[in-house]
């Protein structure tokens, strides 16, 4: 029998080691062979631990699953039970999405490169060795796919420009520094499906002429880092990484590099300062690091999830994935949502689901059971919608249509009993706390603006305008969008929800 | 359980740096390795690190400085990490911080008396989907109320 316990971040923070130490030893004592694969998460984080056992009939599901439930599940041999949940893939929220990214997340032994090779793993890279650089260039574009860490660049276009650029070193770097809250998919995939990962960079240095790669990886995620860091063992082991990359003659290799807790090391150059072993403060451009990045040298800084979707670009085609969309948002997008929602976890869908659909319908509403007030897309920079805008497609353009953003895709969803006022604090806050320092409407404005609304908090409606106008001078004079696109859940906030700007709400609440 | 060693010797420090000399960009891979041994970078670590690198002690000074991880004085025997950020927040995690807060009588950053613990602050854990979220050590925890906080402190001997 094989049974599946992920070893994913929030199964394990969860309790999932206890449960598959439970199966382990329930089926010692039963004397009932039992393979326990530590697979990663398929997504549902509600259900977490979710354990699988394989049958005739495919995969079935039982969770969320504790400790304690193990016995019970062994009595029951995996059939009918509470906790039974039918044929995983059958879940709705889970039979709803169109996994291509994502494909074999959760389904595999993310240290299996046999199980990777045995899912579509390796045939992009396989492909992409039969093509010239310029033609693994152009596939890309043609894909679609724009940068999924947050400004939506093409990335076609950002590879072409790191291929034309001529340097004894190229360098490609992956953005796994996913500091938004709300979203959790790099930490998803590296620790569910590592290879696609480092598949992607394989094929992003080929197509570049880059021999060398990085993964600079938040201190926040030990999980990943020692998945991410094993894979590339493995990887190097049977010479999919090396000096010889599947026995191409063409070298590829690369590492891990752990953040050290600075949400600005997110932003590209000044993760590149970081990696360099310098303050992570940020630079400025031109030069572009495609042309003068890492150590001066031409280099790709993408996220992990642009990174990882490239293979199965290249195992599906580029058509196949760019069919797939709205407008100029091609692909799919794995959407995470969280926070006070009923069906937590990550979604993956083509772009175009609309955000009331997908916080309503797929998260099913706050887990509180109260009324959905507000949610923030994009992270910690991005605004804050109130329900009027649920008809809002999932789209690059149509966010910010609607003076939002999708940022990496995260939805934070909040009940009626939140405080706007306090996450415009917050924002506010949150940016003071995270500030490089280099530029002062960002390091100074910020603490101006948690001053401000303190003041408006305490009733003072004068200082709504200075506000809004600290709000102007740091969205024209900061140099990166931390400081830059604070004011976003600032301002939406206080626009979409201004009764909790007014001191007759404060007295309210009090 | 931070490795807290009282008088880290220049010899171990200095095996430390030569470790990763070889790496393109070694400061915070150093830096890293000194704190994981000695649960922080001690003061004598700084001028040895510049030696090797060839950098002014400024330089490691400011490095040192910029990162929220790193620090320049041992933490307590545990560093408990709750998660500050909007997820966790819409999830209640201020009631969860106030209540940790209220009973180790401290304010962020601070250690208790007995030095078991340290409490920190932390802007997303990458467990938005089940929030609250909290580290302790280096051990996740995801839907932590106030009530399960109080079990997990009480598990550190705060
Ligand atoms: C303050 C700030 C934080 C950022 N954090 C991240 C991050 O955590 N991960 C990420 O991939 N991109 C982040 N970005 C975007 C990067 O600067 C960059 O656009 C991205 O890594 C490029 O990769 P992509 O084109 O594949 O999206 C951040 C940007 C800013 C301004
Ligand atoms: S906006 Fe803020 S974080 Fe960005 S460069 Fe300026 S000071 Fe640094
Ligand atoms: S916001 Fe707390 S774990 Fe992400």
């Amino acid at each position: 029998m094989r049974i599946f316990v992920p070893r994913d971040a929030a199964a394990r923070a969860l309790g999932a080691d206890a449960v598959a130490e439970a199966v382990a030893v329930e089926a010692r004592r039963r004397d009932i062979p039992v393979e326990i694969v530590r697979n990663g998460t398929r997504g549902m984080i509600w259900l977490e631990p979710l354990v699988e056992v394989e049958t005739a009939a495919g995969r079935t599901a039982f969770g969320p699953v504790r400790e304690a439930d193990v016995a019970g599940l062994f009595d029951a041999d995996f059939g009918s039970h509470p906790l039974a949940l039918g044929p995983v893939e059958e879940i709705p929220f889970f039979a709803k999405q169109t996994r291509l990214t994502f494909a074999r997340c959760g389904l595999i032994d993310p240290l299996s490169l046999e199980e990777y090779e045995a899912h579509g793993g390796l045939a992009g890279l396989r492909r992409a060795l039969t093509m010239d650089a310029a033609g693994i260039v152009a596939e890309v574009t043609e894909s679609g796919l724009r940068g999924r860490g947050g400004a939506g660049f093409p990335t076609g276009i950002k590879w072409n420009t790191v291929l034309g650029a001529r340097a004894e070193q190229k360098y490609i770097v992956c953005n796994a520094d996913e500091g938004d809250s709300g979203t959790f998919a790099d930490r998803m995939i590296m620790e569910g499906d590592p290879f696609s990962l480092i598949e992607g960079m394989a094929i992003a240095g080929l197509g570049v002429g880059a021999t060398k790669g990085y993964v600079y990886l938040r201190s926040e995620y030990p999980d990943a880092i020692e998945v991410m860091q094993a894979a590339i063992l493995v990887a190097r082991e049977a010479g999919v990484l090396g000096g010889s990359v599947l026995g191409s003659g063409r070298a590829f290799d690369m590492e891990v590099r752990v953040g050290a807790g600075a949400y600005i090391c997110g932003e590209e150059t000044s993760l590149l300062n970081s990696l360099e072993g310098k303050r992570g403060v940020v630079r400025a451009k031109p030069p572009l690091p495609a042309l003068e990045g890492l150590f001066g040298r031409p280099t790709v800084v993408n996220n992990v999830i642009s990174l990882a979707t490239v293979p199965v670009i290249f195992e599906k085609g580029a058509s196949h994935y760019r069919d797939f969309g709205l407008g100029r948002s091609r692909g799919t997008i794995p959407i995470q949502i969280a926070g006070n929602v009923r069906y937590g976890g990550l979604f993956e869908t083509a772009f175009g689901m609309t955000l009331g659909k997908l916080v309503e319908e797929i998260g099913g509403g706050t887990a509180s059971g109260r009324p959905v007030r507000a949610v923030q897309v994009g992270g910690p920079l991005g605004a804050y919608f109130p329900v009027e805008k649920f008809d809002t497609p999932f789209g690059y353009e149509e966010f910010d249509g609607q003076g939002g953003l999708i940022g990496h895709a995260g939805i934070v969803v909040f009940d009626d009993t939140v405080d706007m006022l306090r996450m415009a604090r917050f924002a506010m806050e949150f940016c003071a706390v995270e500030s490089c320092g280099k530029c002062t409407p960002c390091r100074i404005g910020s603490v101006r603006g948690i001053e401000t609304i303190d003041r408006i908090g305490r009733g003072d409606a004068a200082a709504i305008e200075i506000l809004t106008d600290l709000c102007e001078t740091m969205k024209e004079g900061s140099l990166c969008a931390l400081g830059g696109f604070a004011p976003y859940p600032v301002m939406s906030a206080l626009q979409h929800f201004p009764e909790d700007f007014t001191t007759s709400h404060k007295e309210a609440a009090e | 359980m931070q490795a807290v060693q009282p008088a880290p010797s220049a010899d171990d420090i200095q095996s430390l740096i030569e470790q990763h000399l070889h790496l393109e960009g070694p400061l915070l891979p150093i830096l890293h390795s000194i704190q994981e041994t000695f649960g922080h970078v001690p003061q004598a670590a700084i001028p040895l690190v510049a030696d090797a690198l060839n950098i002014s002690k400024a330089e490691v000074h400011g490095v040192m400085s910029f990162y929220h991880d790193l620090r320049d004085a041992p933490a307590g025997r545990h560093v408990v990490r709750i998660c500050r950020a909007e997820a966790c927040q819409a999830a209640g995690a201020d009631a969860v911080s106030a209540a940790a807060l209220d009973r180790l009588g401290l304010d962020w950053h601070g250690t208790t008396p007995n030095g078991s613990v340290t409490v920190e602050p932390v802007y997303c854990l990458g467990l938005c989907a089940c929030a609250p979220a909290a580290m302790i050590d280096d051990r996740l925890h995801g839907r932590v109320d106030a009530a399960r906080m109080q079990d997990l402190l009480k598990e550190v001997g705060a």
